[in-house]
């Protein structure tokens, strides 16, 4: 993974340097609440329900287990002992002191990490797909791409105060893992007619309370034009996207309202001053950051393993667990593995200092001292070999990591909702957990199979709702929490936002009405079909016939 | 007392200021709100300039002079031989075009000063204006910002291009001073240092 430079380095140093007189400012009243806001926000800073909450960047997903250790110590020394990965990849601390929030930041800054703009209006962390550089379907390894953007993007002075935030994503895959079409920008890398990298470029993508998937601005870039392409979109939208109202200020709001061709036009008009500028990416440039990137020294192995297919045989947890949480390698007798981070009954996402040490030393053992975390909230080593996987389940199991339901119902994406965001309209951790424990038998949820379910605890919809097979949405009704409930969304090429079943339910009724979607998708699915493939076959009227049936809810 | 900025020759310094900012008059502002709350900035290409505004803005007759860039244009030959001693500047708020200028006055470097007005330090377009002015209209004299302008974007609004900077009244200029340098060595190329980093150095291989 990318390694800093004395440049790199010198650039979090200042800033732990810069935040610290900033805090020091506030504290000392030279600065307002409404001043210290973005400042903070732009840092990770939230101020929460019970505390501040402390966003860190872990661009790309890329973490080493150096710094996973680290980031195990700092949740035991200036939190309460857990973490929680977010959707975007990021650790957040739900326990800070604001006093000490300086000191983490410099705990950070000796691991190469911070916490540079995980919040606020302005650019946020660069996200991708969990499996890249290790996935079979890959055609571009886009992460020496991700990092010259996470440069390039960093305390970008143009950008710097946006009219709303503005999330890029990237991907270098045939089958789309990072959402591209749900970015503020997707970059989605691909090989032309004449086997040249090149990008088609996604705008205006995005959740929150106006779900939009993104539409193509351009077909076909060079990617040495990447910086000045994307100077060119944020150029036209920090000058014209609305900032009289934040939540039409994204800029899939502005893209609508000029429509994609007009749009296009004027990006396309901003660009041709920009084209071959400055920033405009060297081979050099290039070469040097996908050194970091290049394969891991993998050994000559054959693709099957005489002991793992053994194993496999002889052990059904062990069996249960590859077939949900091990994924396909390019490299032959290797795999990538996902560390669930969704025990039933627990806080999706949430992990112990205990269980990052653990992880940290997984890494180190079983996967050249490399992670990642995933928007789906969970950890993944990426690179193990065939004959390691059973030493690492065992592993894995006796630190709780090895939940065998990676894809499946429980394997929940979710935000942390109204037990810590002060933006939620209701909780979404209770809910999460009780689908968890109405769904604990492990042989139904197999026989269910594939299905996304994500709850957001409002519409800013940090749990990506929208793109669930089922989404969960809370909603505000006269001071009382209540759930709206969506079909049909999906990630991914073919992606879609899902329908509104009907009117909301209590709480309480959620696992009650996670169990009746299931069952007619149980009753009417074909012996190949997946729960989206039969909601966008039969469309949401028998499911909402069923869940409505009785037990009528007022809304 | 001066509350001004002014980077001469790369160093950074609080200046006297000769100039005179010309306002226009107040006038009666219609409260807007979006869902209920006070919308807080105006729309780029917004027109709030009344014509009475620009009819009754009260220009000094002697002295170094930053006019409203509406009034600079509705009022031009009032001032004509001004403009050619190099007494007159123009101010224009983030919201308004600097098409608007660019078709008055091909020509930016006619002008001693242009000045940016920021309502709200939150509001980043000012950071558009100043590269534009800098890099698509060549734009080589002294490019100001006022308003609320507060010391922790002082580093984005000097990458940008800006060379002066109002501090808001209620803060010192001295200590504004030391964010101009908050960073040694940024990515990208900007303004002030056109060149990305990994062009200004050789970071290996």
């Amino acid at each position: 993974m990318y390694k800093y430079d004395e440049i790199d380095q010198q650039i979090v140093d200042e800033r732990v340097v810069q935040y610290r007189d900033q805090v020091r400012r506030y504290l000392a009243k030279e600065l307002t609440e409404e001043e210290f806001r973005p400042l903070r926000l732009q840092n990770g800073l939230y101020i929460q329900r019970h505390a501040p909450m402390l966003r860190i960047a872990v661009p790309y997903g890329m973490l080493s287990s150096k710094q996973l250790r680290k980031l195990g110590d700092i949740a035991k020394k200036y939190d309460k002992g857990y973490g929680h990965f977010s959707t975007r990849q990021n650790l957040q601390l739900n326990w800070p002191k604001l006093e000490e929030t300086p000191d983490i930041l410099a705990e950070l800054a000796t691991v190469e990490m911070h916490a540079i703009q995980t919040s606020g209006n302005c650019i946020r962390n660069i996200t991708t797909d969990q499996f890249v550089g290790v996935a079979p379907d890959e055609v571009i390894d886009p992460r020496a791409m991700a990092e010259i953007i996470r440069q390039w993007s960093t305390f970008h002075p143009e950008f710097a105060l946006l009219p709303r935030k503005f999330k890029i994503a990237v991907s270098g895959t045939k089958q789309d893992r990072a959402i591209v079409q749900a970015h503020d920008v997707g970059l989605e890398f691909y090989r032309d007619a004449n086997n040249q990298v090149a990008v088609k470029v996604w705008v205006g993508g995005g959740l929150g309370r106006t779900p939009i998937l993104g539409s193509v601005v351009r077909e076909h870039l060079d990617w040495q034009h990447a910086l000045t392409y994307c100077e060119a979109i944020i150029r036209v939208y920090n000058l014209h996207g609305r900032r009289d109202n934040m939540y039409k200020a994204r800029i899939k709001i502005l893209v609508k309202a000029l429509g994609i061709n007009e749009f296009r036009n004027q990006v396309e008009a901003e660009w041709t001053h920009l084209k071959d500028g400055a920033n405009t990416i060297t081979e050099a440039e290039l070469a040097r950051v996908a050194k970091h990137f290049e394969a891991m020294p993998y050994e000559n192995l054959p693709a099957n393993n005489a002991s793992f297919d053994a194993a496999i045989a002889s052990n059904p947890a062990f069996a249960a667990w590859v077939k949900r949480c091990v994924h396909p390698h390019k490299q032959s007798g290797y795999r990538a593995v996902t560390l669930s981070l969704k025990p039933h009954g627990q806080a999706p996402g949430d992990i112990t200092s205990e269980q990052m040490w653990a992880v940290a030393d997984l890494a180190d053992e079983f996967s050249f001292g490399e992670l990642r975390s995933s928007h789906e909230q969970n950890l993944i080593l990426a690179d193990v070999k065939l004959s390691d996987l059973l030493p690492l389940w065992e592993k894995a199991r006796a630190n709780g990591l090895a939940t065998p339901n990676i894809g499946l119902l429980t394997d929940i994406i979710c935000c942390p909702g109204g037990d810590f965001c002060s933006l939620a309209n209701a909780k979404s951790i209770p809910i999460a957990k009780a689908i968890q424990n109405k769904f604990d038998d492990l042989d139904y949820l197999h026989d269910i199979g594939d299905i996304e379910l994500n709850i957001s605890g409002c519409m800013n919809a940090c749990g990506h709702h929208h793109v669930g097979h089922i989404g969960i949405l809370g909603v505000d009704k006269d001071g009382s929490e209540w759930y709206q409930v969506t079909i049909g969304g999906k990630q991914g090429n073919d992606a879609s936002i899902g329908s509104v079943i009907g009117p909301s339910f209590s709480a309480e009724e959620m696992p009650g009405v996670v169990q009746k979607l299931i069952e007619v998708y149980i009753k009417e699915r074909t012996p190949e079909e997946r729960f989206i493939d039969t909601v966008r076959r039969i469309g949401v009227v028998p499911f909402k016939a069923h869940v409505y049936a009785k037990d009528e809810v007022v809304a | 007392m001066s509350n001004l900025v002014k980077i001469e020759n790369g160093i950074a310094a609080v200046a006297s200021d000769d100039w005179t900012l010309v306002q226009l008059p107040a006038t009666q502002v219609e409260e807007r709100k979006q869902a209920g709350k006070v919308v807080l900035f105006k729309l780029t290409g917004e027109n709030v300039v009344t014509e009475e505004q620009i009819a009754n803005t009260v220009i000094p007759t002697s002295g170094k002079i930053i006019v409203p860039l509406s009034v600079f244009i509705e009022r031009n030959n009032e001032f004509a031989n001004r403009i050619a001693k190099g007494e007159v500047g123009i101010w224009l708020a983030t919201h308004e075009l600097l098409e608007y200028l660019i078709q008055q006055l091909p020509d930016l470097n006619t002008l001693p000063i242009i000045a940016v007005f920021v309502e709200r330090f939150a509001d980043g377009r000012i950071f558009s204006l100043g590269t534009l002015l800098r890099t698509r209209y060549d734009y080589k004299n002294e490019l100001r910002a006022f308003g609320d302008v507060l010391r922790d974007q002082l580093f984005f609004l000097k990458r940008s291009g800006f060379t002066s900077f109002v501090i808001r009244q209620d803060r010192s200029a001295q200590d504004a001073i030391a964010s101009l340098n908050d960073f040694s060595k940024p990515y990208q190329g900007a303004v002030d240092n056109p060149q990305p980093v990994f062009k200004r150095y050789n970071r290996g291989v």
